[in-house]
This record gives C-alpha cells, sequence and structure tokens, in this order.
C-alpha cells in the first residue's frame, strides 16, 4: 500500500511501547511503512501483556517470558530505533511543530505520530508510598505483590472492580485471608450492574473472600505488626498488605498544551482515530466516537490491540473508520467472565440462558429499545453468537430472541 | 490456506468464533478447534487473518 501521506513520510514517532504502541508499529511494517520508526516507552522491558498480571502471572502458573508479547528476534525483526526506559519518557510533544520531546531533553521530529500512552493505577491519596500498600498496573508491580500473597497472608483489597477481583480470587487461591472493601453495594456495579455484580458477590463469598460492600477507607496507616485500615463506618482492619484496586488515570498530562483536545481525560479523535493531521491515537487513551458518535474510551485489551492497527492504517492515509464490538473478559477462580458491548449500571438486564445462581449464565442488557451488551459466565458460545447482532445495530427485542 | 488453534495457549475468549463462525467450533467454556483439518476456503481467508490477528492469546496460526 503507498498512499500519498506515505511518500511524504521519514520518520514515524509511537510513543507508549504497550500492546497499542506495539501494534502500531507491526502495522506499519506489514502495510510497507519502511522508513525511520522510533519506539518510545518509559519502562524498561520490551513490550509484555497486562492480563495475566493480575491472573496467571500473579498465580505463578505462567512464567515471566510468557508475559511478553515479543521475542527479541520478532522486536528485531520491525527494524525499531528503541528508547526505552524512564529517561526516554515524552514529557512535552508539540504539533504544529511536529516535535516531540523527551525527558532526557532529546527532540524527536516526526512526519506521523502515534500516542499510546495507556494508563497507570489511580492510588488511594497519601498511601502511595506506605509499605505493604501495592497497586497493580506494571510488570514491577506485579513481581512485588507476588512476593507478599503468601499462604496465611491477610490482604486487603480495595475497590472491587476488576483488577481488586481478580486479584482478591488469585490470592484465595494461593490461600491467602482476603477482605474486600468497595462502596458500592455490588463489586463492578459501575460496569455491569446489580444482578450480574450480585452473583459475583456469591462467587467470592463461597470461595472465603469477606466482602464488605457499601462501605469505604477512611484512613490507613502503618503500624508494628503490618497495615491498618479504618472504613467509615467506623471498622478497623489489621492487614499484611493492601491492593488498591481503584481505577486507572489516562497518561494524557504530558499533551498540555501540545495542540490536541483533551476530554474526560482521553484524546479526542476522529472516527480514524487521527487527533490532528499527521497525529494518530489508540488503546487506553484515545477517546473515539462508538455508536450513534457518541464519544467513548475503552480499557480493554482487544482494543488495544485493534486500535493500534487500525492507527497505522490511519497515519498511513487510510480513511477507513474504526469500528469494533467492545469486548473485555474476567477471569476469576475458574469462571471467565465475558463481556460484549458497553452497558450501564440502569440497563435492563435480561436473562437467556442458565442462571446467574448456578454460575453458568447469559444475559442480555437494553436501554430505550436498543440491544446495548451482554455477559457471559462460562458461555463464551453463545455469547459469541450475540456479536453480529451488535454489528448491525439490533434491537433489545432482537437479541432477547436471538437464541431461541 | 490453512490454519490451526493451539490448545495450550487459547483461553476460551471465543472471539475467533464471533469473527468466523464457518472456520472455528467452540465448548462452552469457549475452547476453540477448527472445523475439519482447518484448510480455508478462498473465500473465507479474508475472515480467517481476521480471526487471527484478534485472539487475544494469539492462539490461532496460518500453517499452510
Ligand atoms: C493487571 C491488569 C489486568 C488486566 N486484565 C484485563 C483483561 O482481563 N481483559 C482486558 O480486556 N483488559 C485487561 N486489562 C486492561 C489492558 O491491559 C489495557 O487496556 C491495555 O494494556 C491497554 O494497552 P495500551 O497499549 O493502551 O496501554 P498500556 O498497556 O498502559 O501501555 C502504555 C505504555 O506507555 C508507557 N508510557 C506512559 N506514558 C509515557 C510517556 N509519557 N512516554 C513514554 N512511555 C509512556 C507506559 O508506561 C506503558 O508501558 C488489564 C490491565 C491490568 C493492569
Amino acid at each position: 500500500m503507498s498512499s500519498e501521506r506515505e511518500r511524504l513520510m521519514d520518520t514515524v514517532v509511537v510513543v507508549g511501547a504497550g500492546l497499542a504502541g506495539l501494534r502500531a508499529c507491526e502495522g506499519l511494517r506489514q502495510k510497507g511503512y519502511s522508513g525511520r520508526l522510533v519506539l518510545v516507552g518509559d519502562e524498561v522491558h520490551d513490550p509484555y501483556d497486562r492480563p495475566p498480571l493480575s491472573k496467571q502471572f500473579l498465580a505463578g502458573t505462567v512464567a515471566l517470558e510468557q508475559v511478553m508479547l515479543r521475542s527479541a528476534e520478532e522486536l528485531g525483526g520491525l527494524g525499531l530505533e528503541l528508547r526505552m526506559g524512564p529517561e526516554h519518557r515524552a514529557r512535552r510533544l508539540d504539533v504544529a511543530a511536529g516535535v516531540v520531546e523527551l525527558e532526557d531533553g532529546e527532540e524527536l521530529a516526526f512526519d506521523g505520530l502515534v500516542l499510546a500512552t495507556g494508563s497507570r493505577a489511580r492510588h488511594l491519596p497519601g498511601t502511595e508510598h506506605l509499605p505493604g500498600v501495592f497497586t497493580l498496573r506494571s510488570l514491577d508491580d506485579a513481581v512485588s505483590l507476588k512476593a507478599v500473597l503468601e499462604s496465611g497472608a491477610r490482604l486487603l483489597v480495595v475497590g472491587a472492580g476488576f483488577i481488586g477481583m481478580e486479584v482478591a480470587a488469585t490470592a484465595r487461591a494461593l490461600g491467602a485471608a482476603v477482605t474486600v472493601v468497595e462502596p458500592l453495594e455490588v463489586p463492578l456495579g459501575r460496569v455491569i450492574g446489580p444482578l450480574a455484580g450480585e452473583a459475583l458477590t456469591r462467587l467470592h463469598e463461597a470461595h472465603g473472600v469477606r466482602l464488605l460492600l457499601g462501605r469505604g477507607v477512611a484512613s490507613l496507616e502503618a503500624t508494628p505488626g503490618g497495615l491498618r485500615a479504618e472504613l467509615d463506618d467506623g471498622t478497623t482492619l489489621e492487614a499484611d498488605a493492601v491492593l488498591v484496586g481503584i481505577g486507572a488515570v489516562p497518561n494524557v498530562e504530558w499533551l498540555d498544551g501540545s495542540g490536541l483536545e483533551i476530554e474526560e481525560s482521553g484524546v479526542i479523535c476522529d472516527s480514524t482515530l487521527e487527533a490532528a493531521p499527521g497525529v494518530v491515537v489508540a488503546g487506553d487513551i484515545a477517546r473515539w466516537p462508538y455508536v450513534k458518535s457518541e464519544r467513548v474510551r475503552l480499557e480493554h485489551r482487544t482494543n488495544a490491540a485493534e486500535q493500534g492497527e487500525h492507527a497505522a492504517a490511519s497515519l498511513l492515509g487510510s480513511r477507513e473508520p474504526f469500528s469494533t464490538v467492545p469486548y473485555v473478559w474476567s477471569d476469576q477462580y475458574d469462571v471467565k467472565i465475558q463481556l460484549l458491548g458497553i452497558p450501564r449500571p440502569t440497563d435492563d438486564c435480561e436473562v437467556l440462558e442458565g442462571s446467574f445462581e448456578e454460575g453458568s449464565c447469559l444475559a442480555v442488557y437494553g436501554r430505550q429499545g436498543s440491544f446495548t451488551a451482554a455477559i457471559g459466565f462460562h458461555k463464551a458460545r453463545s455469547l459469541m453468537r450475540l456479536r453480529p447482532l451488535f454489528l448491525r445495530g439490533a434491537t433489545f427485542d432482537e437479541a432477547r430472541t436471538a437464541l431461541g | 490456506m490453512k490454519i490451526r488453534v493451539d490448545p495450550d495457549r487459547c483461553q476460551g475468549h471465543a472471539r475467533c468464533f464471533g469473527l468466523a463462525p464457518e472456520l472455528f467450533e467452540i465448548d462452552d467454556y469457549g475452547l476453540s478447534t477448527v472445523v475439519g483439518d482447518g484448510r480455508v476456503p478462498p473465500e473465507l481467508e479474508e475472515r480467517a487473518r481476521l480471526a487471527i490477528a484478534n485472539c487475544p492469546e494469539y492462539a490461532i496460526d496460518d500453517c499452510s
């Protein structure tokens, strides 16, 4: 493929060496871009995969090598100029001048730019440096957390989101005593709503997790024997380790003053993932028009992979809009939870197969007659049969009867 | 074109089945196997490539 744009590009800079950045590099090469390609990343590791960090890697069933996204040979084959490590963190972008400035002062002039800086874990204010308090985003975080999750350890999980619940499940499997504190009434309440959320409560309680719902952590302090948390209802809890899983913050602050528009912590881009001429965005930081042009930002692995590749094509001149069916999964104990689409907690939710009580269940979500999402617990096959319905914008009624 | 699924890598996302139901069989855990011997008719090659690119576990490959 050789387009106008490609002939004009001598240097493409990709900022962020995670999945989206990697797939963008691969996409550029696959589509024939043979110019200079610089990959900038602030971690010392080659690109690696994050989902196993709260699951198989933390459990010890998957080794470090298996978490790496590509082998050294595969990376070598891409012909990249690497700028890896904290000293190469991108700290400033000037879109009009076409320059990215790195932490060590290097100025990289580009003809094309891919932004893929992902997100970082949100901290409980004031607890960042307390020994025994962890967040989980990077490989280094996972290695540190893994070292304290031994049999008998008392783990307090703050926040019942995806990461909190996955770590709770993994820690139980390792024999730790686990307590989860969450201000909402059910785990993942903001994502999957009350019905599926209650099923998660039952799942975790059946595995011996103590869930303290509807309550938040008021304070957290170090004690001679470990850590003590005080909840907003006065309860105190002692723990050896605390995992804070209260969400992720997109890494977009460095783009202040760049000339790009940021909305709700995402870089606004058009349907081709372009944010400005010659500047494309992919992964956790991209805010793009989804159904009915409503802009969304997704923190899903498959989205990062698909957008990385799509952004590369757009940079080379393709005007194809990015379209996808949002997909995220979570492994908790032996249950694979899969979600298609983007539900809201207030959507109608109807069970089509099985039941949440028995742990194998397929349910669909709807809002004002539209089919918005589907969730499966151990229902991969039926769930994926609903995928085509999203692509053609089916109604909630059609979805409810599709498998009958 | 001929494809195969690595059973050790497959984690049951069933995305391949969602994208190309003609080419993959899956069970209720989502674990995938190719239909028949994995040979892909020319008109489905594009779909096969889509499935390969979208497998979160890189469990599908072109072994032709
Ligand atoms: C523990 C864990 C488990 C997960 N499990 C699942 C799951 O089961 N299913 C699912 O769908 N999703 C899951 N996710 C989410 C998924 O991993 C992310 O959506 C995905 O990693 C996003 O990819 P990305 O490339 O956009 O960003 P990232 O993976 O965050 O990569 C961005 C990279 O850019 C670097 N960077 C940031 N700022 C700069 C800068 N200024 N200069 C240079 N480099 C910079 C970052 O350090 C990072 O290396 C999980 C995430 C975590 C942390």
